[in-house]
C-alpha cells in the first residue's frame, strides 16, 4: 500500500456510518467508479422513462447555496435547468447513485454535514425511493472529484438541492431498474414492483439491484418529472430514524477532522497578527528552532507558522514565536462607541429591494424606528482545523469548509496548482453556523504543507484566532416606518438596511485570510450583494405581509472595517428582529392585539396556519402575567420568503432593577414543507432559538481602534445553562408531498424579535438596539 | 516518565510534565473524546473527570495527575455497548454539530456519580462551565435526567452501570 492510499484508508472512517468497516468511496480522488461505462439496456429505459408520469417535487426559486459565494465553483452552471433540485447542475444520475454488482449502493451528494443531520435525512430520502431499508444506503458527503458540485451548503439549501435532486434521482433508478427487471424477466413493467433492494414479479420471482445493473453504471440523464411515491405510503420518509452520527460521537469514535490521525503527521500552528493588516517586521526564529520538537518554520511575509512532531509542542512553539515577532500595527478600526454613525457614511450602493404602490384609505398614524445589531460571531465551540497532505505535487486537504469546490478553486489560486492537484474532502467539523475560520485554516494548512512536503500537517487554530479572525456577521442599521389607516390597517411602509457583505466566501484566494499576508499577497475580491430573491444584507428585508405601498432599500456599504462574511440567517436575523419588532409597535399604534395584527396582514395560507399554530400552542390568547416582570412575545417570519415558516411565542421574566432578561418559554410551529426527519427539524428549531437567543440577549464583538478585543469567551460571554428557558416547544406542520423548505437557519429571526417583544410587553419599553443586555433594557426601563 | 491512570488502565507518558492532559489524551493516547475548545477553561469541551471530580483537560498539566484517576468518554462505555450516559445521550438525539458533548457527558457524569437525584436546577447550575454553540442544551438537559434515571434504575436492581473502568 502506498503512502497516500494508506493515508486514504485511514481517512476513510469519514463519510460513513458509524461501524461501517467499508473503506468510503470518496477517498481515492479521481478514480471513482472503475466499472465500465456502458449503457444499461437501451429498450428498458424507455419503459422505465415512460412511466415517469408525476410531476418532480418541484425546487422553490432561488439560487444554489443561497447564493452564497462567488464564481462557477460556488454556482456551478445549470446543464439542465429544467430538472428538480441539484440535478440541475449535475443531471447524470450516476453522479448521485452507484449500485455494485455486490447489491452495495451507494449515494453521493455535494453537501456537508454541519451538525444539522443531512446525511441521515438524505439517506431517508434515498432509501424510501429506491425501495431498500434505511440502513442500505452508505451516502458519501461533499468531496472534490467524487461527489457532485453543489457550490455551499448553505442558506438552508440542502434538502431542496440536494435531497430533491437525491429523491427524484432514487426514483428514477428505481425504475430503470424495474424496466431492467422487466426485460429480463420478460414481463411488462406495470406488474413489476420494488421492494426491499429487489425487483419482484408477481409470481414471486425477484432480483436483486446487484444482480440487475451487475455493476453497471446507468450512464442516463435525469429526466425532468419522476415517479415520485406516494406520501401516504412512505414508511422511511418522516420518521424518526436515529442521526447515524451520533452513536460515534457520543462514543469517542473518530468523528471530526479534529480526530483524524493520518500516518506520519505533524501538526502545525499559525503565529497570526496581533490585529488587522499587521505587517511582520522583524523575527529572531533561532531559539525556537531550538524547542523540543520543533521540525520547521514557515515564513512567507507576514505569515507565519511553525511545524511540530507533537501537537502541544506546536502550542509551546507558537507562543515563544509570538513573544519572539515584531509587528507593525495600524489603528484600522473605527471607534466602537461611534460605530454606527461612521457605518451610516461610509460609501454605499443605494440598492432599490422593492417598490410597489396600491390606493389606499388615508394614513391616520405614522409610526418610525431605529435599530442597530453590532457584528455578532459565530463562535464554533471548537476551533478551525484542516488537514493539508502535499506530495507527489499534488495537495489533498481534509476540510470542514461549506463549499469543497469553491475551496479547491480558491487553493487552486493561491498554490498555482491546476484543478486536478487539488482535492478537498469535506470532514466534519465543529458546527460552524456560516463562514467561520473553516476555509481560511483549510489555506493555513495547505501553504504549511506545500512548505513542509510528504508529511500530512494538521493544523487546528486557537481560540484566540477564532475568535479574533473569522469573519464575522456584519454590523448592521435599520430604518423603518410606517403609517396606519384609521381602522388600524398598514397603508404603508419603508425599510431602510445598512450593511456590509454577507457573503465575504472563497471563490477567488483574496478571500482567504493566509492570502492577504503573503510576500506577495491576494487582494480579496471586492464585496458584491446577493441578489433577490435571497437576498444577502437585505435577505428578508421585505415583509411577507400584505401591505399595499411599500419600498425597501439596501444601502450596500462597501468599507468593511472589520473582516465579515456568511453568519447564520445573513442579513435575515436583524431585518426579521427589527420588521418583527416594528410591527408590534404598529399593533401597539393600532390598538390590536400583536397576533391578530399580524393575521390582519397575512393572506399566505401556511403563514397563517403557523402563526395560529404558535398562538394556540403558547396559550396566546388566555395568557396572563403569572408574576411581575413577565412578558409575552410573538414574531413570524418565512425564512428569505422563500424557505420553511415559523412562527415564534415567547415568554420572558425581566428583573427590572438589574434589566437581566431570563427566557421562560419558547413555543414554535414551523413549516418545512415535506417533513423527512421530524427530529431533526425539532433539533435545528430548538437549537436556533437557544443560539438566537444568545445572540439577542449576549452577544457582541468588541474592539479598539487597532485590536478585536473579543477573543475568549470571557470578553465574548454567550448563553450558558442558568440563562436557558424552561422549555422549547417545536410544533411541525407537515405538508406531505410539497416541496422541501429550508429549516436550518428559519428560527434566528423571529426568536429574536419574539424576545425583545415579550420584554417590551414585560417592561413597557422598547430596546431596538441587539444585544437586549441589562443594561440597556435597565436603561430604557429608567431604573 | 508520568504514569497515567485512565478509564482504568496505566499509561506511561513521557510528554514533558507540563503538558496538558488533553494533548495527552488525543496525541500520545489517541482518544478521540476529550475536545480542545478554548485551552482557557472557559468551554468545557475537554472536560474529563480526575477522582470523580469534573475537571478541563486543556488547563491541567499531567504532572498534577500521576496516581490519580481519569475518566472520560471512552471509559463509559462503547459504540456496541454503551454506558447509561451515552444511550441517554443516543436516545434524546442530543446533538447537533456534537463537538461539545463528550465534555458535557462527562461533566454530568460527575455529578450523577455523587448526586443520583438531581433537581433540574442542581443539573443546569452543574453544567454551567460547558458551553454548546449550536444551541442542543435542551437535550442536552434532557438526556442528563434521562442518564440519572437510568443510572438510579440500575443501582435498584444491582445491574452494572456500564463499562466502569
Amino acid at each position: 500500500m502506498s503512502a497516500l492510499k494508506s493515508i486514504a484508508a485511514a481517512a476513510s472512517l469519514f463519510g460513513q456510518t458509524p461501524g461501517d468497516p467499508e473503506p468510503a468511496a470518496h477517498v481515492e480522488a479521481g478514480t471513482g467508479p472503475s466499472r465500465r461505462s456502458v449503457l444499461v439496456g437501451g429498450g428498458s429505459l424507455v419503459v422505465g422513462f415512460s412511466l415517469f408520469g408525476n410531476q418532480a417535487l418541484a425546487q422553490e426559486g432561488g439560487q444554489n447555496g443561497g447564493g452564497e459565494g462567488t464564481g462557477a465553483a460556488a454556482h456551478p452552471e445549470e446543464k439542465a435547468p429544467a430538472l428538480p433540485g441539484s440535478l440541475k447542475t449535475n443531471p447524470q444520475l450516476d453522479s448521485w447513485i452507484r449500485i455494485d454488482a455486490d447489491g452495495a449502493i451507494t449515494v453521493f451528494t455535494g453537501k456537508a454535514e454541519l451538525g444539522q443531520g443531512i446525511k441521515t435525512a438524505l439517506s431517508q430520502l434515498a432509501a424510501e425511493e429506491l425501495g431498500v431499508e434505511f440502513k442500505a444506503i452508505r451516502l458519501v458527503t461533499a468531496s472534490t472529484g467524487v461527489t457532485p458540485n453543489e457550490g455551499y451548503t448553505a442558506g438552508s439549501h440542502s434538502m431542496q438541492d440536494s435531497g430533491t435532486a437525491i429523491m427524484n434521482a432514487a426514483a428514477q433508478v428505481r425504475e430503470i431498474l424495474i424496466g431492467m427487471a422487466g426485460t429480463k424477466l420478460n414481463l411488462p413493467a406495470e406488474q413489476l414492483k420494488a421492494e426491499n433492494a429487489a425487483i419482484v414479479a408477481p409470481d414471486g420471482r425477484k432480483l436483486g439491484y446487484g444482480e440487475i445493473v451487475a455493476g453497471q453504471r446507468f450512464n442516463t440523464q435525469a429526466q425532468p418529472t419522476s415517479k415520485l411515491r406516494d406520501p401516504l405510503n412512505f414508511t422511511i420518509i418522516g420518521q424518526e430514524i436515529p442521526r447515524v452520527d451520533i452513536p460515534g460521537k457520543v462514543t469517542g469514535g473518530v468523528a471530526y477532522v479534529q480526530d483524524l490521525r493520518l500516518p506520519g503527521m505533524v501538526h502545525a500552528r499559525v503565529v497570526r497578527p496581533p490585529s488587522y493588516g499587521a505587517q511582520l517586521t522583524a523575527i529572531d526564529t533561532s531559539a525556537v528552532e531550538k524547542l523540543p520538537g520543533v521540525l520547521k518554520i514557515v515564513r512567507d511575509g507576514s505569515f507565519l507558522a511553525v511545524v511540530t512532531a507533537k501537537e502541544f509542542q506546536a502550542v509551546t512553539a507558537m507562543r515563544a514565536l509570538q513573544v519572539a515577532a515584531e509587528w507593525q500595527e495600524r489603528p484600522s478600526l473605527p471607534n466602537q462607541s461611534t460605530y454606527y454613525k461612521t457605518f451610516r457614511s461610509l460609501p454605499s450602493d443605494y440598492r432599490l429591494i422593492l417598490d410597489s404602490h396600491a390606493p389606499t384609505a388615508p394614513a391616520a398614524k405614522t409610526v418610525s424606528a431605529t435599530f442597530h445589531r453590532p457584528h455578532q460571531s459565530h463562535g464554533s465551540i471548537g476551533p478551525s482545523c484542516a488537514v493539508a497532505h502535499f506530495t507527489g505535487g499534488k495537495m489533498t486537504v481534509w476540510t470542514h469548509t461549506q463549499g469543497v469546490y469553491p475551496l479547491r478553486k480558491a487553493l487552486t489560486e493561491l498554490l498555482a496548482l491546476p484543478d486536478e492537484q487539488v482535492q478537498c474532502i469535506h470532514t466534519e467539523g465543529s458546527g460552524c453556523y456560516g463562514h467561520n475560520g473553516a476555509d481560511d485554516v483549510a489555506a493555513d494548512a495547505a501553504l504549511i504543507a506545500r512548505a513542509f512536503p510528504d508529511k500530512p500537517v494538521r493544523v487546528q487554530w486557537m481560540r484566540e484566532d477564532e475568535h479574533g479572525w473569522e469573519p464575522y456577521g456584519s454590523a448592521m442599521i435599520t430604518e423603518l416606518s410606517g403609517s396606519l389607516d384609521a381602522g388600524g390597517k398598514i397603508v404603508d411602509f419603508q425599510f431602510e438596511v445598512w450593511s456590509n457583505t454577507h457573503n465575504g466566501r472563497p471563490g477567488p484566494a483574496g478571500n482567504l485570510l493566509a492570502a492577504q499576508y503573503l510576500e506577495k499577497p491576494f487582494t480579496p475580491a471586492p464585496p458584491t450583494p446577493i441578489p433577490q430573491p435571497e437576498g444577502g444584507g437585505d435577505r428578508n428585508s421585505i415583509p411577507l405581509y400584505h401591505i399595499p405601498n411599500a419600498k425597501v432599500v439596501e444601502h450596500f456599504v462597501k468599507t468593511m472595517p472589520l473582516r465579515v462574511s456568511a453568519m447564520r440567517g445573513l442579513g435575515a436575523y436583524m431585518n426579521i428582529f427589527s420588521i418583527e419588532s416594528f410591527m408590534d409597535e404598529m399593533a401597539v399604534a393600532a390598538g390590536a392585539d400583536p397576533v391578530e395584527f399580524r393575521l390582519r396582514h397575512m393572506e399566505d395560507a401556511r403563514a397563517r396556519d403557523v402563526i395560529s399554530k404558535a398562538a394556540e400552542e403558547f396559550g396566546w390568547s388566555s395568557w396572563k402575567a403569572s408574576a411581575p416582570g413577565r412578558g409575552r412575545g410573538f414574531a413570524f417570519a418565512r425564512y428569505k420568503n422563500l424557505g420553511a415558516y415559523c412562527a415564534i411565542a415567547a415568554e420572558v421574566e425581566v428583573e427590572r432593577e438589574t434589566g437581566a432578561v431570563r427566557p421562560v418559554r419558547f413555543v414554535a410551529a414551523t413549516d418545512s414543507g415535506q417533513v423527512v426527519n421530524p427530529n431533526g427539524i425539532r433539533n435545528q428549531v430548538e437549537g436556533a432559538i437557544v443560539q438566537s437567543s444568545s445572540w439577542t440577549l449576549f452577544e457582541q464583538v468588541t474592539y479598539d481602534n487597532t485590536r478585536i478585543s473579543s477573543r475568549t469567551w470571557s470578553t465574548y460571554p454567550i448563553l450558558r445553562f442558568p440563562a436557558l428557558p424552561d422549555t422549547v416547544e417545536v410544533h411541525i406542520i407537515d405538508r406531505p408531498g410539497l416541496p422541501f423548505l429550508g429549516t436550518g437557519e428559519c428560527g434566528q429571526g423571529p426568536t429574536s424579535a419574539a424576545l425583545a417583544n415579550a420584554v417590551a410587553n414585560a417592561v413597557g419599553v422598547r430596546v431596538r438596539d441587539l444585544p437586549l443586555t441589562p443594561n440597556r433594557v435597565k436603561t430604557a426601563i429608567g431604573v | 516518565m508520568i504514569t497515567l491512570n485512565v478509564n482504568g488502565r496505566d499509561h506511561q507518558v513521557d510528554s514533558d510534565p507540563t503538558t496538558p492532559l488533553l494533548y495527552v489524551l488525543r496525541d500520545e493516547l489517541q482518544m478521540n473524546a476529550a475536545k480542545f475548545g478554548c485551552g482557557l477553561g472557559q468551554c468545557g469541551s475537554c472536560t474529563v473527570m480526575v477522582d470523580g471530580q469534573a475537571i478541563f483537560s486543556c488547563v491541567t498539566p499531567i504532572t498534577a495527575l500521576q496516581g490519580r484517576k481519569i475518566k472520560t468518554v471512552e471509559g463509559l462505555g462503547t459504540i456496541d455497548r454503551p454506558g447509561p450516559m451515552q444511550r441517554a445521550f443516543m436516545e434524546e438525539q442530543a446533538a447537533q454539530c456534537g463537538y461539545c458533548i463528550p465534555g458535557m457527558m462527562m461533566r454530568a457524569q460527575a455529578l450523577l456519580e455523587t448526586n443520583h437525584n438531581p433537581s433540574e436546577a442542581d443539573i443546569r447550575d452543574h453544567m454551567r462551565t460547558n458551553l454548546c454553540r449550536c444551541g442542543t442544551q435542551m437535550r442536552i438537559l434532557a438526556a442528563v435526567r434521562r442518564a440519572a434515571g437510568y443510572m438510579r434504575e440500575a443501582k435498584g436492581t444491582g445491574q452494572e452501570q456500564g463499562t466502569k473502568s
